[in-house]
This record gives C-alpha cells, sequence and structure tokens, in this order.
C-alpha cells in the first residue's frame, strides 16, 4: 500500500519570510454584553482568561489567499485565513500537540481499530444561521472523497486503498469505516473543515464546486463553522471577517466566542515591511519573524512583547542529487554523482559542517542544531538515542579517506581534494536567493569545506526556479532547502520519506526504491501508518530517523524557533510551535483594556 | 592655477588611490574571505596612544571589544588587556601586485585581531574586504571603459570618415544601443548561461556586459570629431599630397579624437564603476565569499542590518573619493582641451 498526500498538505517548503498586516479604526464606544449561549445549544466551554467582547485586530499576511475554498487551498496564506474561518470534528490543540474535541464532542474507536463513531454537539449553527447536522458531514465526505473534486485532502482518506465510509446513525452520530487500522487515528479529523450542504450541494452537482469561494465571493454566498466569517475583500490590500454570532464555543462565563468583533488580514509581501508595520503599530501581531529582525524590534519594544516560543518543526537541510537520471546525464554531473552517492563522502560533509556555527551565526543562537529531521519542538517524535557528533574535520578527512579520496598541496599551502580519479572535488550548492538564512549557511558551509580542500560554490536563486531544477529538470548538484511539518505526526512527511513522494527531494516520485535503505525507509514508514497506537508507531518511526542519519542523504543543519511578537495589550496569547502560531487560539484572543486601546 | 597644475594634483590623487587599491594585499591586515566566527558584526575598534590610565605610549595600540553586561549586541572596550600595534608585520600571505608573493602587511596585531572598520556576519574583517573589494570594482571599470573607447573610437572614426551608409548604419545601431534595457538583459543573459560560473568568469562577464553597451555615447562624439576633422585644410592638403586613409587616420585624425577620448574615460570609468557596483549588488556580480564594493553594499538589502549596523554602509563611502579624483579630472582635461582651442585661435586669427 502507497498512500501519497500532496505535498501542500503534508509538508511545507518555508520562505523565511512572511507575514504582515495594518489597520484603520474601530469605532464603538459602548462595551457590548458578549452574548450568552443559548442553553439548547451544547456549545464547547474553554478555560481561559474571561475577555471583553470588541475591536479588530490586524495581522499581516505574506500573500493573498488564493482562496478561501477548503476543498482547493494549498497555499499557507489561504490556510491561514480558513483556520479562522472554519472548523473541523476533532482538532489538534496546538499547544499541547494532543486532540481535542471539536464539532464532535466525543468518539469512540473499536478495538479492531477499523470503525470510528462521533457524536456531533447539538444545537450547532453555521456562520448563517443554518442549523448543523449529520447530513452536512456526509455531504462535506462525500465531496472530499469524489475524484472529481481534486480536493488537497482526498488522499487522506484513502486507507488501505480504499475511501473512508461514512454512515449516519441518527442526525446526531456517524461511523467511519477504515478498510485497515490507521496509526493517525483521530488526528486525521483536525483540519477537514465541514461543508455547509445547504449552500454547496448545487454547485456540486452542476460540479463547479472546485472554482467556488474565493476571496471575492459575496457574504451571503459563503458560510462557515469557524469563529469568523466573511465581511470585506479589497483586492491587493486586505480581507475582514467578522465575528461569527453563531460560533459554538464559549468561555467559563458562558459567554460565547470570539471576543474579537473583527479579524483584519492586510497583504503585506516583503518580510521587512511587515517588520516596519509591526513596529509602527499598524499591525498587533507578527509571526515567522527572522532572528535578525527579531532583535531589531525587540531593542525598542514600544507597547508590544517578543517571545521566543521555542524551536518548531521547520527542518534545514543540505542534500545532493542522488537521481537517477540515465544518458540525460551530463558527463559532469555523472563524475559528481560517483561522489554523491558514496555514504561516506556525505558523511565527511556532515562531520565538516559546524552547525553550532550555523545557529549561533545564522538564528543569533534563537534555534537549534539538527542531526535528524525531527525538530527538538516535537518532542513526542523525536529519536534522543541519535548521535550528536561533535564537528570534527579529522574525522571527515578520515571518512574520505577511506572512500578514496586524496588531496594535492600547492605551492602556497593551499590543498585540493582529489576524487580516486584524479580530479578536484568541486560542486556547487543552490539556495534560494529570497532567504538570507539559507545563504548566509550555505556561506559557511562553503567556507567549513574548504578546509577539507572541497571548491564549493554558491548559487542563490530565485525560489522557483530552483525548485524547477530540483524536482523537474534535475540539473544541479546540491540543494539548501528548508522544510516545515504541518503537524508533529510523522506521517505530515509521508511525501517526503517515501521513495514515492514527490517530495523525497534527492530523488523525488521513484518507481522503485534506489537503494536498501530508502526501501527500508518505505517499509517501515509504510507500517507504523497501519499501526495503532503510540509506542509502537514511535519505535518504527525512531528506526527511521535513525537510517537517515546513518545514510545521511539529507545532511541535517538547524531548526529556528518560532519568533513572535505581539501588542502588549492583547490578552490570551499562547504562542505555539505549530502553525498557526498566534491565532490557533484566535477566539479566546482579547483587548485587555476593552475596546477604547484597540481603537487607533 | 593653471590648468595644467591642477590636471596634475587630480592625476596624483587618482594615482595614489588606485596604488592603495592594488596593494590591498599589504594595506590590508587580513585575508578578505577569512571568517572570525566568533566575533561577527563587530563595531569598528579604535586605536589608541592614550591608555585607561591617561599614560601616553608612543605605539598605538587597541583594546579588545567584549559584550557589556546584560546585552546582547553592545560592545565596550575590554580595558584590561592592551594589544599594540605593529607596523610592516607578517600575515596571511598574499601575491603583492598580484605578482610577488608576500606575507607583508602594513599593520597587524599579535593575537587579538584589530577590526579598523568592523567585521561582517561572518567575522570577516570589513576593511581588508573593502580594499579588495575595490580591486574587482575598479578593474571592472577600467576594463569596461577600456573596451568601450576603442569600439566607440572603432566605429566613430569609421562612421565619420568613410560616411555615406556606413556612417548611416552605424549610427542607426547606436542608437538602437542607447535605447536598449541593458539590466533587464543582463538578467536574461544570466539566465542562459550556466549556473554556477566561477569568479573569474562572473567577472569577465561583468566587464564585458559593461563594455559592450557603452560605446554608442562615445562613437557619436568621436564621430562628430572626425567629420570637422578631416574638412580641415591641413587634412586635405595631406590627402593631397597623396597620404593613405591609414596614414591620415593614425597621423592626423586620431589625435584630434585624443581629448574627447580622455575627458570621456574620465567620466566613464566612475560610471563604470558604479555600474559594476548595481550588477553585484543585485547578485549578479563576483560570487561569496570574494567580494566587490556591490556585493559588499547587498547586505543592506535587510532591514535588520540597514538599521543595527551602521559600518556595513562604509562601502558606500570608499568611493567617494574616486569619483571626486575623476570628476575633477575630466573637468581639468575639458578647460584644457578648451584652452587649447582658445591658443589655437588666437595663434590662427591674431585678432
Amino acid at each position: 500500500m502507497r498512500k501519497e498526500r500532496p505535498s501542500s498538505r503534508r509538508c511545507r517548503f518555508t520562505l523565511g519570510l512572511l507575514l504582515a498586516c495594518a489597520s484603520i479604526a474601530a469605532p464603538a464606544k459602548v462595551f457590548p454584553r458578549p452574548q450568552e449561549t443559548n442553553a439548547k445549544e451544547e456549545s464547547l466551554t474553554l478555560s481561559g482568561e474571561i475577555g471583553h467582547s470588541g475591536g479588530r485586530l490586524v495581522i499581516s499576511l505574506r500573500a493573498e489567499p488564493k482562496t478561501l475554498n477548503p476543498l482547493t487551498a494549498a497555499d499557507a496564506p489561504s490556510r491561514e485565513v480558513i483556520g479562522a474561518m472554519q472548523a473541523d470534528l476533532v482538532h489538534i490543540n496546538r499547544a499541547t500537540q494532543l486532540t481535542e474535541p471539536a464539532l464532535a464532542k466525543s468518539w469512540k474507536i473499536s478495538a479492531d481499530g477499523l470503525q470510528y463513531t462521533l457524536t456531533l454537539r447539538q444545537g450547532l449553527r453555521f456562520s448563517d444561521g443554518h442549523p448543523l447536522d449529520a447530513d452536512d458531514v456526509l455531504f462535506t465526505f462525500r465531496v472530499y472523497l469524489d475524484e472529481n473534486v481534486h480536493a488537497t485532502q482526498r488522499d487522506l482518506l484513502i486507507v488501505g486503498g480504499k475511501p473512508i465510509a461514512v454512515r449516519k446513525l441518527d442526525a446526531q452520530t456517524l461511523v467511519f469505516q477504515f478498510a485497515k487500522p490507521y496509526g493517525v487515528e483521530e488526528r486525521l479529523f483536525d483540519g477537514l473543515a465541514i461543508l455547509p450542504r445547504h449552500l454547496l450541494e448545487k454547485p456540486y452537482q452542476e460540479g463547479k464546486l472546485g472554482q467556488l469561494w474565493t476571496p471575492s465571493t459575496p457574504p451571503t454566498d459563503w458560510a462557515g463553522l469557524g469563529p469568523f466569517r466573511l465581511k470585506e475583500y479589497v483586492a491587493g490590500q486586505k480581507l475582514v471577517l467578522e465575528r461569527n454570532p453563531y460560533y459554538w464555543k464559549a468561555d467559563t462565563k458562558g459567554n460565547r466566542l470570539p471576543y474579537l468583533d473583527e479579524l483584519v488580514f492586510l497583504f503585506v509581501p516583503s518580510a521587512d515591511a511587515q517588520v516596519l508595520r509591526f513596529q509602527s503599530g499598524e499591525t498587533d501581531l507578527i509571526t515567522r519573524l527572522g532572528a535578525e529582525n527579531f532583535s531589531v524590534l525587540g531593542r525598542q519594544q514600544r507597547g508590544y512583547t517578543m517571545a521566543d516560543a521555542g524551536p518548531g518543526l521547520e527542518y534545514n537541510f543540505l542534500f545532493f542529487n542522488l537521481n537517477n537520471l540515465g544518458e540525460n546525464s551530463s558527463a559532469d554531473l555523472m563524475r559528481k554523482q560517483k561522489w554523491f552517492r558514496d555514504v561516506k563522502f556525505r558523511q565527511a560533509i556532515s562531520a565538516a559542517v559546524d552547525r553550532e556555527d550555523i545557529v549561533r551565526l545564522v538564528y543569533q543562537g534563537r534555534g537549534s542544531a539538527l542531526w535528524g529531521p525531527v525538530t527538538p519542538g516535537n518532542r513526542r517524535w523525536l529519536d534522543v538515542s541519535i548521535p550528536h557528533p561533535p564537528r570534527s574535520i579529522d574525522r571527515a578527512r578520515a571518512f574520505l579517506r577511506e572512500a578514496g579520496f586524496s588531496w594535492s598541496t600547492a605551492p602556497n599551502g593551499e590543498s585540493t581534494l582529489l576524487d580516486a580519479g584524479g580530479k578536484t572535488v568541486e560542486f556547487s550548492i543552490l539556495t534560494s536567493s529570497s532567504n538570507a538564512d539559507r545563504t548566509k549557511m550555505a556561506t559557511l558551509i562553503q567556507d567549513d569545506l574548504k578546509q577539507l580542500g572541497m571548491h564549493v560554490q554558491v548559487v542563490p536563486l530565485e525560489f522557483r526556479s530552483l525548485i524547477d531544477r530540483v524536482t523537474q529538470t534535475k540539473e544541479y548538484d546540491a540543494c539548501l532547502l528548508g522544510l516545515a511539518s504541518f503537524d508533529a505526526d510523522p506521517n505530515s512527511d509521508l511525501n517526503v520519506w517515501l521513495s514515492s513522494g514527490g517530495t523525497h527531494l534527492w530523488n523525488p516520485s521513484q518507481t522503485h526504491p534506489a537503494t536498501s535503505w530508502e526501501a527500508e525507509i518505505d517499509r517501515l514508514m509504510e507500517q507504523q501508518l497501519a499501526t495503532p497506537g503510540y509506542d509502537q508507531r514511535k519505535k518504527l518511526y525512531d528506526r527511521v530517523q535513525e537510517i537517515l542519519a546513518e545514510n545521511q542523504p539529507m545532511i541535517f543543519l538547524a531548526s529556528p524557533d518560532i519568533l513572535v511578537g505581539a501588542k502588549n495589550s492583547i490578552a490570551n496569547l499562547h504562542p505555539s510551535v505549530l502553525e498557526p502560531y498566534l491565532l490557533w487560539n484566535v477566539e479566546q484572543l482579547y483587548f485587555r483594556n476593552g475596546v477604547e486601546n484597540a481603537s487607533r | 592655477m593653471t590648468v595644467p597644475r591642477k590636471l596634475t594634483r587630480w592625476l596624483i590623487v587618482l594615482i595614489a588611490l588606485h596604488c592603495v587599491i592594488a596593494a590591498a594585499g599589504f594595506f590590508a591586515p587580513y585575508d578578505p574571505v577569512e571568517q572570525d566566527r566568533g566575533r561577527p558584526y563587530l563595531p569598528p575598534m579604535r586605536p589608541h596612544l592614550i591608555d585607561a590610565q591617561s599614560h601616553f605610549h608612543l605605539r598605538p595600540f587597541f583594546y579588545p571589544l567584549r559584550l557589556r553586561q546584560g546585552s546582547f549586541d553592545q560592545f565596550e572596550e575590554d580595558t584590561a588587556k592592551a594589544v599594540p600595534l605593529h607596523f610592516f608585520t607578517r600575515g596571511a600571505a598574499y601575491p603583492f601586485l598580484g605578482l610577488v608573493p608576500t606575507r607583508l602587511h602594513l599593520f597587524g596585531t599579535t593575537g587579538d585581531r584589530i577590526y579598523l572598520l568592523g567585521s561582517d556576519a561572518y567575522g570577516r574583517d570589513q576593511l581588508s574586504r573593502i580594499l579588495y573589494g575595490g580591486q574587482v570594482s575598479l578593474l571592472a571599470g577600467l576594463l569596461g571603459a577600456g573596451i568601450t573607447l576603442s569600439l566607440g573610437a572603432l566605429i566613430g572614426i569609421t562612421a565619420g570618415y568613410y560616411a555615406g551608409w556606413r556612417d548611416e548604419l552605424l549610427m542607426r545601431i547606436a542608437e538602437l544601443f542607447l535605447a536598449l534595457p541593458w539590466l533587464y538583459l543582463l538578467f536574461a543573459l544570466r539566465a542562459f548561461l550556466p549556473l554556477a560560473v566561477s569568479p573569474l568568469e562572473a567577472f569577465l562577464l561583468v566587464v564585458i556586459v559593461i563594455g559592450m553597451v557603452g560605446w554608442a555615447r562615445p562613437a557619436r562624439l568621436v564621430r562628430g570629431v572626425v567629420l570637422s576633422a578631416k574638412e580641415r585644410d591641413f587634412i586635405r592638403a595631406a590627402r593631397g599630397f597623396g597620404a593613405s586613409d591609414f596614414y591620415l587616420l593614425r597621423r592626423h585624425i586620431l589625435p584630434e579624437t585624443a581629448s574627447v577620448l580622455l575627458t570621456q574615460a574620465a567620466i566613464l570609468i566612475p560610471q563604470f564603476v558604479l555600474a559594476e557596483m548595481t550588477l553585484s549588488f543585485l547578485g549578479l556580480g563576483v560570487p561569496e565569499p570574494m567580494s566587490s564594493w556591490g556585493n559588499l553594499l547587498a547586505t543592506l538589502q535587510q532591514y535588520s542590518v540597514l538599521v543595527s549596523y551602521w559600518w556595513m554602509c562604509l562601502p558606500a563611502l570608499a568611493i567617494v573619493p574616486f569619483f571626486l579624483g575623476y570628476l575633477g579630472l575630466a573637468s581639468a582635461l575639458q578647460q584644457r582641451s578648451a584652452a587649447y582651442k582658445i591658443e589655437e585661435k588666437s595663434i590662427w586669427n591674431p585678432s
């Protein structure tokens, strides 16, 4: 069984730059009483500070969301906006990284792991006031599973080669039937937005669902179950969401959430522009900050606070072109691939790279060195037994000597590494020109490898042409990239580790695993997918991490901390290392001193 | 001050500046690509003659910097330990003027490194990088101007002297070149070239591109001079005596264009240095770890660097004396040729 999920859902190339936003003015002079929840409604009560209603929160977004349609959203800005507008049956708490009830108030998994029974909350309504029942959920899964819709989530719902079967027991109860036990268990439901049947059934039958719900959709044609609903969209400028008056969460006093009246996403494309907007108070929150901008903002904290939420899930790595290009390959690349395929060569590079220096110089110490793909931020899945050998040029030289490399010394004392055929070892490393951090890493590695006598060139390339070279034309020597897992669960990176995966960067989309260790990883990843229970799966995934550390198809470098900033007036903020770093509990955020403070 | 004296003064200034850059290895205390990873973004250090106890020392010294207590980016001098500066010391090996391998440096220290103009993100000495970077930028400017002027002179003389259809054709091509958006052309050209180019290839590419795009303006100027020169009486006379085209061009016409070409050179060189800087600033010049004035400034594209480390702006100041020198030279040359014209006139028309 081989299952693929689109890379957009699983894994995301992080560009380093991101969000920003601005605000205009929130009028409102009186404190409206938060609406109290209806007794018949089974709302979810959240603990946390009790807040005041009102205010608008302004955030910047690195690009315009391409769509508001959860079925087709693949880009990060779209997902971020949709996250505030939609809700799922079971949700992963971004702070604890554990599942909690959402639209489903409870669930039960049968002993054989094949049947999940979910019970919906009673009395819930969509943001347009239409009630939610089991038929909406049935409709949602029918749409997700329909091949013609091309939903990005579809592959998630095919288990053991068969789509999940959904049955309705009564208006509140649903049964999900699996062909095979599924290791992800109820985490599966996270991020699967429940759609309004009353609005979408007709377009679905007409086959127009994929084109539906762009940002310019009139708000009356749109409905969701999230804390906010669509209000206004100004192309090129901003997207305004307003409070969903039917939202199903409440605070401990019974006040209906969310507290905020409006959520405004401003489109600010450059990271520096986002920093300036935040610094001038136009935006209330900032995330995805680089360490240097973080310390610039930290130097003069005027009315805002910066926080280091700790290591995130992004891992940066260097990898070599291990594609089997056959006759299409140039003689030059073939010669270099002989080195790249040698595990000793890769181990030598790994031994020569100074990861601590990368953390210190690139992330100003706000990051962690990596020897595997699982970052210290992912405590549940990190294999702590993976060795962390310190940098050693001597060890690197020993590896190279074993692999048949030798050195020649020029009259000026510079030594040059020669391969078994007496040719100079030189190659280039591609990096994304828009990511200063990765270019900096490559420059450090260039200097590290010079000490081994390797001549390395750093080639910053525009991001799209870089991805094109790595995944399409495969004309490159080595490349430095980063990936950020969508979720802490290993399945979110399935597409990277399976040899058939499109994000198996060093040799993507193979029909048969090229090496025995890749075959072994395939086997382990598929086995953990079908194994219920954390302990068993952890053991299998630990083995995957060990194989990766041993064979170094990627030379893992470092992981940056999640750095965020927020105005002091915002309460209930709990930065998480999972996306969306600050907005995951947007329904609980409020302005501490009431609405007056929020208006500018 | 008379014109020739002005000219000599500017020439001396320029020659001195170029010698400093040509002998960058001697004036730079360190290897420009050597990283000192323990000390990134160190602010410039001040050499002292008077120590913390107010004692005077004949030999200049400096205090190493350390992080101020409780701060993460503020430095202070560690007055406990004075590090003396040594002159004419031995340091990193380099070829003097690109030829003679040596280790002699103007100044240096033993132990702690001195950063007179601060250090960059990798702890590389900014002073050494500016001096070495000047070699790339100035050489690109000089070679580019050389190519441009040779091409311009050749084309201008051909067009002016032979006139007719050749003139028409060449001048139309010149107009086309004047209208080309060469920066975009260069981006396109770079996309066609192999991915990784060696520093030398990248440098030659920049020089050739700069040199090829600028010839139109000098060509038009030279053509104008040639057009008027070939109608002068002494040239007609020479032709009447049976002088060949080549003789006429070499002996009589080329010298006429000399003052135009010299003035153009003095204007074009700084322009081309600036062009190299623009290309490097945009990432099209010599690659890391080599430096040029343009790619030294490229780090300023980051907001955090711009507001945090003022000494990263210093490479921008390095070009100021060169520009002043060249523009002063250009104006002195112009004055001189104007003075000659007046002299000529007063000889031939004594009225």
